[in-house]
């Protein structure tokens, strides 16, 4: 098991923290992101998450860099993220980083999540009761990309 | 020379452009010279579909992002990626 992973099989939060195991570590959070139930008051039957694995683990390995670069007293980040169809309940996300001590961690596993969401080469479709939607939460352009390209104005 | 070579590329799709184009990956033979922009836009000929969504795409070359003026040499493997939405 690496630091950095996209995977089908089930997450186990408890294998990820594992990967951390080190003396010089006082403490380590976890954020574990769960397939929820309801999206916008409507019934979420299950989720199918996609990734372009070629791309995405680098990217969670940037999200990792960027981590440690903010805040050098994180010692390590492991981040595993599930793809496939994912049913209510089950987990999409875990993130965890470790430290000799917790000031900032918080903050950091915050960051993750939140950079997570904005760069991580994977996307998701919501599969309701009467209908699907790919969403994004991004809603911004990815970093280093050229402005919208809109073939029918030029 | 190169003036009518043609070239080979790999073109790759995600999420709902995947699913409008019907297909995660296409071989397109192209002119040497290409760019980005040039290729999608015959692909948005070949896939009228696709204008829906090219406004929002990103590009990359190679697993690296590029911008549309990038020219296309062979064997490139250009991926089509709209915004994401992991976690």
């Amino acid at each position: 098991m690496t630091l950095f992973e996209i995977t089908p099989e089930p997450l186990s939060a408890d294998a990820v923290i594992a990967r951390l195991a080190d003396p010089a570590n006082g403490a380590v959070v976890t954020f574990v992101g769960v397939v929820r139930g309801e999206t916008d008051g409507r019934a979420v039957r299950y989720l199918e998450y996609e990734a372009y694995p070629e791309m995405a683990e680098e990217t969670l390995r940037q999200v990792g860099r960027e981590v440690q670069e903010r805040w050098p007293t994180i010692r390590e980040v492991a981040i595993h993220h599930r793809v496939g169809r994912l049913e209510v309940g089950e987990t999409a996300v875990v993130i965890a980083l470790s430290a000799a001590h917790r000031p900032e961690m918080f903050d950091a596993l915050h960051y993750a999540i939140d950079r997570l969401k904005e760069i991580v080469l994977i996307w998701k479709k919501e599969v309701w009761a009467d209908g699907v939607e790919w969403r994004s939460e991004s809603g911004s352009p990815m970093p280093g990309s050229f402005p919208y390209l809109d073939t029918e104005s030029h | 020379m190169t003036g009518n070579a043609e070239i080979s590329v790999r073109v790759k799709f995600f999420a709902a452009p995947r699913e409008a184009v019907g297909a995660g990956q296409l071989e397109r033979t192209v002119p040497a010279g290409t760019t980005v922009e040039e290729l999608i836009r015959c692909l948005t000929e070949e896939y009228p579909i696709l204008r829906a969504y090219t406004r929002f795409l990103s590009v990359a070359v190679n697993r690296a992002y590029v911008g549309m003026q990038t020219e296309l040499h062979d064997g490139d493997e250009v991926a089509c990626l709209p915004p994401v939405g992991g976690g």
